[in-house]
């Protein structure tokens, strides 16, 4: 062969070459497989959004199903802030703008999560008011509500984002419109541990929360995961054994969202059926 | 370069070797322990252990092929890297695909379908048979390793699962109950421990013991 393989123009010629075919190859497949991925995201969110409600007509619902479902139940999507106060108020027929940041769909708790709230938790670890000082002062930190109706009944969808033993953990809690009383609720984590942790997405732990209530003689009281096998009052849920992390994990996020959830509720007498 | 080469069967004996010998004789996990880690903990459901097995034959066949295939223009000096940005190029295409067509599974698989780029398998089989042998036998020894690995994977997730949740799940078919309801009410209980990475080492350390107690000319000094 004329061409010399080891000389030095060759081999920077081949890598140069091979480096700008393959970009070229994942940028045209990426492109063109994104639509169908965001679809997926999008879906399994409404899903969980849907499931959560806890109503006969929702349970079980499939990713495929919860697209064309979404609407006939989400009436309302509003967004709020740590204090309380209304960013964001669509409703139904304000369809999701992908790029309105601020419509309660498209807030990105996860990243939220582990952008603003994580740092400011671990900066102010164990001052409880200063946490929640920074928090209320933080304009990047938001809490959506969908507000769900069926058969004249209507339930709020909540949700909160944490962190477990391992990596993110997040959930969806629905209320009754006498905004204390829980509906439903459907948790989910990234990569708890597989047989422990990874419970908290099963049916037997979720179904718990059933029932709950977050108010106790008028003021706000936390659900608390507990270790499994103490006694319960209407505000506790067992844990999983050998999972303390992620309980604790379940137990914070609950606690730090539901209040605000629930002070804004109490603000704003609407809301109240 | 010799022609009479060219005219031998496409499944000749020899060509035949390729795709048997990984099954036992020189099984790239159990033998050569090769791709231990994703071995381990893919391994929890079956459904995770198939998908994972097809998604590493396919970049194991095709970065074969391709590697076979410019085995005569690659520099000698940067076929490590050539053979990387192949994989790597593979991977990304089976994520992209798995998270747009099968988003559970990808979702399950999470990280393990990245880290198919680091399987020793692959560059073990690039870098010791495709750089030196024809398209058509790259691929007989990528489907060969390929089911080699799948086997051992499927065997460890069959028993993780059984033992671990009671259950199997099979792509197409869906989650089956295997042990009955009676069991559990008669106090049987799931062993959590199967569920962890450290069963599979128990289960690859029996089924090399099986292995090699069939194959006694696998046994060392």
């Amino acid at each position: 062969m004329a061409i010399n393989r080891d000389s030095n123009v060759y081999t920077i010629v081949f890598a140069t070459v091979m480096v700008i075919v393959v970009g070229g190859i994942l940028a045209f497949i990426s492109m063109s497989l994104k639509p169908l991925q965001q679809a997926n995201v999008k879906n399994e969110k409404m899903q969980n959004i849907l499931q959560s409600i806890g109503i006969e007509a929702t349970d079980g619902v499939t990713r495929e199903e919860a697209g064309a479902k979404f609407n006939d139940f989400v009436k309302r999507r509003i967004t709020i802030n740590y204090n309380g106060e209304i960013l964001s108020d669509k409703s139904v027929e304000d369809a999701i703008d992908p790029l309105d940041k601020l419509d309660a769909f498209n807030i990105d708790l996860r990243k939220e999560y582990s952008r603003y709230v994580k740092p400011i938790m671990s900066k102010n670890k164990g001052d409880d008011a200063a946490i929640k000082d920074a928090l209320s002062k933080s304009a990047d930190i938001h809490f959506p509500i969908f507000v769900c109706e069926d058969g004249g009944q209507t339930y709020y969808v909540l949700s909160a984002s944490g962190k477990g033993l391992w990596d993110d953990i997040w959930g969806y809690v629905a209320v009754k419109s006498d905004i204390i009383t829980i509906n439903g609720s459907v948790f989910d984590h990234k990569q708890e541990t597989a047989g422990l942790g990874s419970k908290i997405n099963e049916d037997w732990f979720q179904d718990q929360f059933i029932g709950k209530t977050i108010e106790e003689n008028g003021s706000y009281s936390p659900i608390g995961v507990l270790k499994p096998g103490k006694d319960l009052n209407n505000h506790q849920v067992d844990g999983i054994s050998g999972a303390t992390f992620t309980g604790v994990g379940v137990d914070e996020m609950l606690s730090r969202s539901m209040e605000v959830y629930y002070n804004f509720f109490k603000a704003n007498s609407e809301f109240k059926k | 370069m010799s022609e009479e080469k060219k005219s031998a069967p496409l499944f000749s004996k020899k060509n035949m070797a390729l795709i048997k010998n990984p099954l036992n004789t020189i099984n790239p996990v159990t033998i050569q322990v090769l791709g231990i880690c994703s071995a381990l903990a893919v391994t929890v459901q079956m459904d995770n252990a198939i998908v994972m097995s097809i998604a590493v034959m396919a970049v194991l066949v095709i970065g074969n092929v391709l590697v076979s295939l410019m085995r005569n223009i690659i520099p000698g000096r940067i076929r490590i890297i050539v053979q990387l940005v192949i994989v790597a190029f593979l991977v990304i295409c089976v994520d992209q695909i798995l998270k747009a067509y099968v988003y559970d599974v990808s979702k399950s698989l999470s990280v393990f379908v990245g880290l198919i780029i680091t399987n020793c398998i692959i560059m073990g089989r690039l870098e010791a048979f495709a750089l030196g042998n024809k398209p058509w036998a790259s691929i007989l020894d990528g489907v060969g390793n390929g089911f080699g690995y799948g086997l051992v994977l499927v065997v460890v997730a069959f028993f993780k699962e059984v033992f671990g949740s009671g259950t199997l799940t099979i792509p197409g078919l869906g989650k089956l109950t295997i042990v009955p309801e009676s069991f559990y009410a008669m106090d049987y209980m799931d062993n959590g421990l199967m569920l962890l990475p450290p069963s599979s080492l128990f289960i690859v350390g029996i089924y090399i013991w099986v292995q090699k107690a069939r194959n006694p000319e696998l046994i060392g000094e």
